[in-house]
C-alpha cells in the first residue's frame, strides 16, 4: 500500500515539474522544474522496479547514509573552498572576473554559492551526518525510522543543489545566507521538520536513561534553525510558475529579522551544532570523561538563551533604534562566558591525556579547533560593542572574524570527526596515514593565520582609513584609496585559502586511501555496529 | 571503549554513561562563574545608563541621555560651526580673485579634496586622470574649458544632464547611420590619426582629409583642434578620450560618443562645487 502511495507521489512530482517547466518565467525556474521533474521521474522507475521486493530487515544501526553523508561533507568541504579561494583571488585580481562568464562566474553570483557552499552544504551535511551516528550511538538504538532518515538526508542534499545551481542563475532572495527562493524554502522547511521528528522519534526510544548532552546541543540547533528559517522567509511569490518572491517585512523590519536570522545561523548551526559533535566526538577520540556536567548544562542553558538576542549587533549605527542595539550588544557581551564554557568543557576533558596531543594528529586537529572557537567567541562580542563596532563595522575585520570561527572552529572539528569516522563506517583498523593528518593540520592551521591575520590587518586599516579626517573635519580617503591599500593583503589571504583548501584536498585523498586500502578492524569492535542493549 | 587505568585520583563521575562517554562531577570553575556575574552585572548598569527597553511608544532613554544620531549630528556641528565663516565666503567668492595661499583657498582646495574623492574619482579616478571615457582632469586638454570658472561650471550644470536645463549640451552625430559608408569612415579615421602623427592600418588619409572637412571641421576645426564653446575635443594633441586605436577611433566615429556627467547643483552645495573647481583647476591642467 505504502510503495503504491509513493509511486503515485513520485508521478504526481514528476508531472506537475514538467508541466511547471513548460510554464517557467526565469531560467533558474526552469532549470529546478526540470530537476524536479528528473528527480521525481527516476524514484518513480526507481520505486517501481523495486516494488514487492522483500524488505532487507533492520538490525543494529543505520549507518549507509553516514557513509555518504562522511564522503559528500568531504566533497562539499572540498567544493566550498575552491570556490571561496577563487573569489578571494577575484578580489585581489578583478580581471577573474571573466567576461565570458559575466552573470554566472563574477563575483556577486560566486560569493553566495561560496558561503552557502561551506556552511550549509559542508557544515550542514556535518551536523545532519555527525547527528545520525552520534544519536544512534548515545541512544543505544536503530534512528527511529529508516525511510525518513533517508528522506532527510537526500531531502537537504537537493536543497543544496537548488541553492547552488539557483544562485548561479540569478534566483535569489538577496538575504544573506538565506538567499534561496520560496520553493526551496518551502522544500526545506518540509525536510527540516522530518529532521525534527527523527531526531525526536531516535530519542524517544533511546534505551540509555538520559539523554546525553550532545543531543541537547543538536536538538537546540534542529529547533532554533527551524524557527529562524520560517520566519525569515516570509514572502509572497509573484507567480507559482516563478522563482521570484516579495518578502513580507520591510525596511528596518526586514533588517532586524534578517539578522536575528543570520546571527543565529552563526549560534545554532555553527555554534550550538558543532558543540554537539564536540560534546561526542572529543571525549570519544580522548578516550576521557567529560570535565563538568554541571558545566554544560549551565552553558547549555545560558548560551541558547542569550544567543537568540544578540542580532542587533549586526545593524549598529543604522536605522535600527539605539534601544535594539544596546540589548543586542548587551546579550552578546553577556553570552562571552556561556560560550567560553563549550571550550572549557572541551579543553578540560583533555587534562588527564595531553599527552595524545603529541600522538595523535586527530586530537591535535580537535585542539587547536576549540582553540579556535574560544578565540571567535571573544572576538565575537568584543565586536559587538558599538565603539569597538565603528571601527570594525563593514571591514574585512568581520571577514576575518567569521573565517577564524568557521575555518578553524567547524572546519576543524568537521575534519576531526571525519578522521574519526572513516576507519569505524568502514570497518577499517585505522587511517590510511596519520603523516597525511600531520600534513593537513599544518596546511590548515598555517592558511587560518594567514587568513585571519591579513583580515586584522586591512579590516583595522581600512576602518582607520574610512574615519580619517583632517583638522577642517574633511574626510582623508576616497573609498577606492582603501581598496588599493588592501591588495596586498588580499593576496595573502588568497594564499592563506590555497593552503587550507591544500589541506582539505589532502584529507579527501587519505581518507580515500582508508577506504579502499587500510586493514580491516578486528570483528567485535565498535565497526561492528550495533545497538548496545 | 575500555577505561585507561587511572594513577591519581580522579573526580567522581556521575554515573552515567553513553557510548563509553562519561562525565565527571567537576564544580563550574570559579573564574568563569565570577566573570560570568561580572558580565551580568556591568550588563544591567548598561542597560540603565543607555538607552535600552522598547516601552509601548519610544524606549527608556537612559540615564546618560545618550544617542548615536546624536552624537553624529554634534560630531559634524562642531566642524560646521569651526568652518561656517570660511565656507560662507567660499559659496559666494568670486573663484578667479581666489588668492593661493589663502586660508579661504587652502580651505577650497582641502574641501575640494574630500568632496572630489566621494563623488567624482568614481569616474575620474582616484587621482584626477581618468580612465576610457572620463577625461583626465590633469592635463591640458580641456573639452568645455579650462579657466576655473568654466570648471565650476561644468561640474554645476553637468554634461548632457537631463536634471539640469542649463547643462552643457552637444552630440556628435553616429556617421555609421547613414552617414557615412564604410570606406569613408576609415578613411576619416586615417586622417584624424594622422593629425597625431599616427597611422591607420586601414583607410587613405589622404581621402580622408576631404570627408574631415565635409563632416567634421564645423565642430573639431579646420586643423582639428577642437571647438570648446560646443566640448568638441582636441584631434590632433594625441589625447583620445575613448581610446587611441583605431579600432576604438572607428567606433567613436560610427557611434558617436555621448558621454554624461551629473549636474552637481543637485547634490553639492555651492562652496562645495567651489570647492571642487578650486581643486580640480590646481591639479595641474588649470588655465
Amino acid at each position: 500500500m505504502w510503495d503504491y502511495l509513493k509511486l503515485v507521489v513520485f508521478g504526481l512530482v514528476a508531472v506537475f515539474a514538467a508541466y511547471a517547466a513548460s510554464q517557467a518565467r526565469d531560467v533558474a525556474y526552469l532549470v529546478h522544474a526540470i530537476l524536479v521533474m528528473l528527480i521525481g521521474g527516476g524514484m518513480f522507475v526507481y520505486s517501481l522496479r523495486r516494488i514487492g521486493e522483500p524488505k532487507a530487515e533492520k538490525t543494529g544501526y543505520l549507518d549507509a547514509p553516514i557513509r555518504i553523508g562522511v564522503a559528500l561533507t568531504a566533497f562539499w568541504g572540498a567544493v566550498g573552498f575552491l570556490v571561496g579561494t577563487f573569489i578571494a583571488f577575484q578580489l585581489a585580481f578583478p580581471s577573474l572576473n571573466f567576461g565570458w562568464a559575466e552573470g554566472y562566474l563574477n563575483f556577486g553570483r560566486v560569493r553566495p554559492l561560496h558561503t552557502s557552499a561551506v556552511i550549509f552544504a559542508f557544515g550542514g551535511t556535518a551536523l545532519i551526518t555527525s547527528s545520525f551516528y552520534v544519536v544512534q550511538r548515545t541512544s543505544g538504538a536503530r534512528l527511529w525510522n529508516d525511510g525518513l532518515a533517508w528522506f532527510v538526508f537526500w531531502g537537504y542534499q537537493i536543497v543544496i543543489v537548488l541553492a547552488a545551481t539557483g544562485y548561479l542563475l540569478g534566483s535569489t532572495q538577496s538575504k544573506e545566507y538565506a538567499e534561496p527562493e520560496w520553493y526551496t524554502d518551502l522544500w526545506m522547511t518540509i525536510v527540516w521538520v522530518g529532521y525534527l521528528l527523527l531526531f525526536l522519534g531516535t530519542l524517544m526510544k533511546r534505551k540509555e536513561p538520559h539523554i546525553y548532552v550532545a543531543n541537547w546541543f543538536y536538538l537546540s540547533f534542529i529547533v532554533t534553525i527551524a524557527m529562524l528559517h520560517v520566519a525569515n522567509n516570509l514572502s509572497i511569490p509573484v507567480s507559482i510558475f516563478g522563482s521570484k518572491s516579495v518578502q513580507v517585512f520591510s525596511g528596518v523590519q526586514d533588517a532586524m529579522v534578517q539578522w536575528w536570522y543570520g546571527h543565529n545561523a552563526v549560534g545554532f548551526l555553527l555554534t550550538a551544532g558543532f558543540l554537539g559533535m564536540m560534546y561526542y566526538f572529543v571525549p570519544k577520540q580522548a578516550e576521557r570523561p567529560v570535565f563538568s556536567y554541571k558545566l554544560s548544562i549551565i552553558h547549555f542553558w545560558a548560551l541558547i538563551f542569550l544567543y537568540i538576542w544578540a542580532g542587533p549587533h549586526h545593524l549598529h549605527y543604522t536605522a535600527l533604534p539605539d534601544w535594539a542595539s544596546t540589548l543586542g550588544m548587551v546579550f552578546s557581551v553577556v553570552l562571552w562566558m556561556p560560550s567560553w564554557g563549550g571550550m572549557i568543557n572541551g579543553l578540560m576533558t583533555l587534562s588527564g591525556a595531553w599527552d595524545k596531543l603529541r600522538t595523535d594528529p586527530i586530537i591535535r586537529m580537535m585542539v587547536i579547533s576549540i582553540g579556535f572557537y574560544g578565540m571567535s567567541t571573544f572576538e565575537g562580542p568584543m565586536m559587538s560593542i558599538r565603539a569597538v563596532n565603528s571601527l570594525s563595522h563593514y571591514t574585512d575585520w568581520t571577514i576575518g572574524h567569521v573565517h577564524s570561527g568557521a575555518l578553524g572552529w567547524n572546519g576543524m572539528i568537521t575534519f576531526g570527526m571525519l578522521y574519526f569516522l572513516t576507519p569505524k563506517l568502514w570497518g577499517r583498523a585505522r587511517l590510511y596515514s596519520n603523516t597525511l593528518v600531520s600534513w593537513h593540520f599544518w596546511l590548515a592551521t598555517i592558511g587560518i593565520v594567514l587568513y585571519a591575520a591579513s583580515m586584522w590587518v586591512t579590516g583595522i586599516m581600512e576602518g582607520l582609513m574610512w574615519r580619517e579626517v583632517d583638522a577642517q573635519g574633511f574626510l582623508v580617503n576616497s573609498f577606492a584609496d582603501t581598496v588599493a591599500a588592501k591588495f596586498p593583503m588580499y593576496v595573502v589571504r588568497g594564499m592563506g585559502g590555497v593552503l587550507f583548501l591544500s589541506g582539505a584536498l589532502i584529507m579527501c585523498y587519505n581518507l580515500w586511501m582508508t577506504v579502499k586500502r587500510s586493514p580491516a578492524a578486528e570483528a567485535g569492535t565498535d565497526a561492528q555496529a550495533a545497538p548496545a542493549e | 571503549m575500555s577505561k585507561k587505568p587511572v594513577e591519581k585520583k580522579e573526580p567522581d563521575t556521575t554515573g552515567h554513561e553513553w557510548d563509553g562517554i562519561q562525565e565527571f562531577n567537576n564544580p563550574l570553575p570559579r573564574w568563569w562563574v565570577w566573570v560570568f556575574y561580572a558580565t551580568i552585572v556591568w550588563g544591567i548598569g548598561y542597560v540603565i545608563w543607555y538607552p535600552a527597553w522598547p516601552l509601548i511608544n519610544g524606549a527608556t532613554p537612559g540615564l546618560g541621555g545618550y544617542s548615536t544620531r546624536a552624537e553624529v549630528a554634534e560630531d559634524i556641528q562642531k566642524f560646521k560651526d569651526m568652518n561656517a565663516e570660511l565656507d560662507a565666503q567660499l559659496a559666494s567668492v568670486d573663484l578667479t580673485a581666489l588668492e593661493p595661499g589663502s586660508d579661504l583657498s587652502n580651505y577650497a582646495i582641502q574641501s575640494g579634496r574630500a568632496t572630489f574623492a566621494n563623488f567624482c574619482s568614481q569616474c575620474h579616478g582616484s587621482g584626477a586622470d581618468g580612465s576610457i571615457g572620463y577625461p583626465s582632469l590633469i592635463d591640458n586638454d580641456w573639452l568645455w574649458g579650462g579657466d576655473i570658472e568654466n570648471i565650476a561650471l561644468t561640474i554645476r550644470h553637468g554634461i548632457r544632464s537631463e536634471d539640469d536645463d542649463d547643462t552643457r549640451w552637444s552630440e556628435m552625430p553616429a556617421f555609421g547611420d547613414d552617414f557615412l559608408e564604410e570606406e569613408e569612415i576609415a578613411n576619416v579615421v586615417a586622417y584624424v590619426m594622422s593629425l597625431s602623427d599616427m597611422s591607420a592600418a586601414n583607410g587613405d588619409a589622404a581621402a580622408g582629409a576631404e570627408v574631415y572637412a565635409d563632416n567634421c571641421s564645423s565642430c573639431h576645426a579646420d586643423n582639428g583642434t577642437g571647438d570648446r564653446e560646443q566640448g568638441a575635443p582636441n584631434l590632433a594633441d594625441a589625447l583620445w578620450l575613448f581610446g587611441d586605436s583605431e579600432e576604438q577611433i572607428t567606433a567613436i566615429v560610427s557611434e558617436g560618443p555621448f558621454g554624461v556627467m551629473p549636474a552637481w547643483s543637485v547634490k553639492l552645495s555651492d562652496s562645495q562645487i567651489n570647492a571642487v573647481a578650486a581643486y580640480v583647476h590646481g591639479l595641474g591642467g588649470g588655465e
